[in-house]
This record gives C-alpha cells, structure tokens and sequence, in this order.
C-alpha cells in the first residue's frame, strides 16, 4: 500500500458500507439469473448475508496516465478488466488472461506486471501506466516508433503488451546483448514470430539514448 | 471468476483472525497463482484476506545471516546486491523462474505456497486428490510426462513447480511463521511435504498460519562462490523445470570441502540431496566424481509411463551443473 491513513482500524471489511444498498438496488431474481454455483446455494438456504456479500463492491481509488479514477468493482474484476470495461482503455489486451501470454502487461508504479494476474481491489492508491499513456500528445514513444520503423507486430494482438514490456526492459538495464534481451523478454509471447524485429526495435532504442 | 468477499489486512494479527473467521479464506499476496487457480475454478474462495498492506517486505542482515520478508518480490529478492554478494544461487534460481512481470508480482510467501502445475489438477473434469481429495489420481495411469521421480505415492505424483524452492532448501533456509497460537520457526527442507495419503496438503502450516520471512543462514555463505542453477525445460525461458538442479560447492584448489545439492520438477518438495553431497565431500571435482555423486542421486528414482526420459535426463543434470559450478 503506498499510503495507509493513520486513523485507518487495524483491520477493516472495506465494503461493509454498501451492503444493505446492494439489496435495495437489485432483484433477487435477476441476480440469481447471473450468477452461478454458491451464490444460488446460498440464497436457496436463505443465508441472505453471504448473498449480499458475494455481490459487495468496492471502491478503488487509483491513477491511470496520470489521471486520478475512482471505481466500484466487484473484488473479483481484474485490473485488465477494470482498464478495459470500465475506464475504456482497451490498448491493453486480454491474450490467455491467466499471465501465460503478456498481451496485458502495464506499469505500476513503474513495474511491469501482468494485469489479468491482479485485482483491480489490489491497486488501491497506485499508479498504472497503459500504452495509452506512453505517447506525449500525437509524439510517438520512441519505443513505438522502433516498433514501427522495425516491423516489430504483425497482427498487432500482443503490440501494446510488448511495448509496455520493452519500456520497463530499458528501464531494467537488462538490454545487453540480444540474448539477455530475449530472457528478459520472455514473458510476451508473439504467435506471429516477430520477435527478431522487436529485439531490432528494442536496440535501436537502446542505442539511441547512448 | 466465482464471486468472493474481500478484506485488507495492516497487521499479521489482523489477518489471521480474517482468516480464521471463515473456511475457505485464503491469504492474497501477488496473487499470481491463487487469481489462475481462482479463474480455473481449481480454488473457491469465500474471501480473500488481502496481506501487502503487512510490513513484511524487508529484505536485512540479521546476526545470524539474512531475513527476507514474506512479502518481498521475487524480483526484489533476485536483484537485491546482498542476495547477489551472498546467495547467488538464489538469484540464479528465481531468475530461471516465471517470467519478468510474474517475478515482479509473485512475492517469496506466494512462491513458496504454490501449487502444483500437474495438468489433472488444474483440470477440474479430472480425478485429482490434491484439488479432490478421494476422487484418484489422474497423472498416475495418465500422461505423467512432467511428474514425479522421488518420494511419490499412488495418490499423487505431482511435483512442486517452483525454482526459488529449490535454492532455498540448499541454502538451509528457515522459515518464520506466525499463527492463531503464535510464531514457530520451520527448517524450508520440512516446510513441504511428500504427498503420502494426504496429497491435498502441499506443506506443513495448519490453519491461519502466515510466512513472515526466510531467514538465509550465514553458513551458506561458504557455498557463494561455486554455483549453478541449471534448469531444462521445454523452451528455453518461461516454463516449468522437467529437470533442474541448484549446485553451490566449497572449494580449495581442486578439491570439494563441501556441497549443496538439490533437484526441482522430480518430487512434491524441493528434492534436497544429502547423501550425494556427504560423497562430494573431500574429493576432487572431476567428471568422475560428478557421475558417482549423480549416481547416488538418483538411486531412489522410479518413473511413469511417459516420465522415463527423466531417469537420464536428471542425473545429467546433476553432472552439468556440478561441472559448470565447480569451474
């Protein structure tokens, strides 16, 4: 957490406050409907409490390039899915959604991670950096531009993933030799097979900042 | 993903009580194998106590060696000057793990507290008595390619998929834990366990049990400058071990005064070799020493059906890791 008020109780339900709302708002019908497994159990047991619960949403307070947003999600909406169903940010792709592929990977706080790995919940107070947020007005990422200049996609679904990761690799210092490039480069896959000319746009970058 | 109620935890007092208020909680720290398990439907959370708020990301020198806390990432750990100074080998072995992002996500509490990547149990349609207990083992008359060669039982076959665990257990690592009936302190080599009738128990925490730290021992640092990690894989970056070996050996001259050797991706606990590096000691590295060593290794190997390659692809290993280590 990057801040914790001082007056924050050592241990706090963060969604107690929305609970009776909840049941205010919705149908009990139409929420049973939607959703599956132990929710319907519940209800049919008539353990309203845990059916309230399973529905609680949460507000999350956080920065997306540089502009400050606060959404109430569920606990189980993903970062990724927060960028892109709720803020329309959808630069960010949803590859494997499970941290296998890369196509998801934005900074927070200036790391790279993989947002379909991590709830929007988690990222309370946080910055996070899209592709969205790389270029300065219609100026080009540097990267983006060797990206281009180098035919570094061809379908483009892994692009803004791979992106993201060579920023943050620049930013690492691990850009020494092609091959320490291409481990530190490993968690974005590219099933079109560009990844020759993504290591050429990623030295070129490299080299120009000498 | 199943809904599931979420709380945020600041103390570790806090958060065991969370969990203790409910079943099926679980503590949530990078996230990065409980939110797949969750979204496979292998996990049914009723709540997620939420730990990064806790102070436990220290990484420090103590009298008696170094403490990382729980919550350190696994890149934290991997770059951090005093783990490259002192415990290479760990650097080495997290490095060879995940990819960039995951170890820049994945924290050394949550490595520690993966779960297997055995293709039944993330298969919900299949038998499995980890993710089920009772309901048989899928691997074992099945494609067991990536599974067990020591310690397995007819109820599981699995092995434990990390590289971090497999440096840990050579560097004698502890464990600092905290739970409902206060803090103890667990040897990392019986921190997991073998799967025995109780597959579904990857180690021996009970409930509510939380990792506060590793403690590295400054013992281990004798073994600084002789190491290896050597992992052999399907591609040649980001995926499981078939095969992978962490060798850190104590020279003089040419001569081995002593050795650490353990395996990963051949059981359900990072496979510590003991008796091979009692026969290490005292005597010359050289091809020949490495081939007996390995031999004494493997001595209790017994393969599956499609998992035989590992009967010479693991004792290699252990040989090419010990040469690379040793030069």
């Amino acid at each position: 957490m990057s801040k914790i008020p001082d007056d924050f109780p050592e241990e706090e339900d963060v969604f107690s406050g929305s609970r009776r709302d909840f049941l205010k708002q919705s149908s009990l019908l139409s929420a049973i409907a939607l959703t599956p497994g132990p929710v319907i159990k519940a209800a049919e047991n008539k353990w309203d409490e845990k059916f309230a619960d399973a529905f609680e949403k949460i507000t999350v307070n956080l920065e997306v390039n540089g502009v400050a947003h606060s959404v109430t999600v569920e606990p189980r909406v993903t970062l990724l899915d927060l960028l892109r169903e709720h803020l329309d940010l959808t630069g960010s792709k949803k590859g494997c959604d499970r941290g296998q592929c890369g196509a998801c990977t934005v900074h927070v706080n200036g790391v790279r991670i993989n947002s379909c790995l991590s709830l929007a919940v988690m990222n309370e107070g946080k910055k996070i950096t899209t592709i969205e947020g790389l270029a300065d007005g219609d100026r080009l990422h540097p990267m983006q531009e060797a990206f281009i200049k180098h035919d570094g996609f061809q379908c483009g679904y892994c692009t803004s993933g791979q992106i993201m990761s060579a920023v943050a690799l620049l930013k690492e210092g691990r850009t020494q030799s092609r091959e320490q490039i291409s481990e530190f480069m490993s968690g974005n896959i590219c099933r079109c097979g560009a990844y020759s000319n993504i290591v050429k746009a990623i030295q070129e970058v490299k080299s120009n900042q000498l | 993903m199943n809904p599931f109620q979420y709380t945020r935890s600041f103390a570790a007092a806090g958060a065991i009580q969370s969990l203790m208020k409910e079943p099926h909680a679980y503590f949530l720290a990078g996230g990065t194998n409980l939110i797949d398990l969750i979204k496979m439907g292998v996990v049914t959370p009723e709540r997620l106590v939420d730990i990064n708020g806790l102070p436990l990301k220290g990484i420090e020198k103590t009298s008696t060696g170094l403490r990382i806390g729980a919550l350190a990432t696994n890149s934290e750990v991997a770059d951090h000057p005093l783990l490259l100074r002192d415990y290479p080998l760990l650097s080495l072995a997290i490095n060879a793990g995940a990819s960039p992002q995951l170890r820049n996500m994945a924290t050394v509490g949550g490595n520690m507290m993966q779960r297997t990547r055995c293709n039944y149990f993330f298969d919900t349609a299949m038998p499995c008595n980890k993710r089920s207990p009772g309901s048989g083992c899928g691997a074992l008359a099945g494609y067991n390619r990536m599974h067990a060669l020591f310690g397995a039982s007819d109820h599981c076959i699995a092995v434990n998929p990390s590289d971090m665990n497999v440096a840990m257990v050579a560097l004698d690592a502890v464990v600092q834990v905290k739970g409902p009936r206060g803090e103890r302190k667990i040897k990392f080599e019986d921190f997991h366990r073998l799967p025995g009738d109780r597959p579904e128990k990857d180690n021996t925490l009970e409930r509510g049990e939380l990792i506060m730290s590793v403690d590295l021992p400054a013992a281990a640092l004798a073994f600084n400058r002789h190491v290896h990690y050597l992992k052999i894989r399907d591609r040649s970056s980001y995926a499981f071990a078939l095969v992978s070996v962490a060798a850190a050996l104590d020279m003089e001259g040419g001569t081995i005064t002593g050795a650490r050797l353990a395996m990963g991706g051949v059981a359900h606990k990072p496979w510590r070799l003991h008796a091979a590096e009692a026969f290490l000691k005292g005597k010359p590295a050289d091809l020949a020493t490495f081939r007996q060593a390995a031999g004494i290794a493997m001595q209790d190997a017994k393969a599956y059906q499609y998992n035989k390659f590992k009967l010479t692809m693991a004792p290699n290993a252990i040989v090419q890791a010990l040469t690379t280590a040793s030069a």
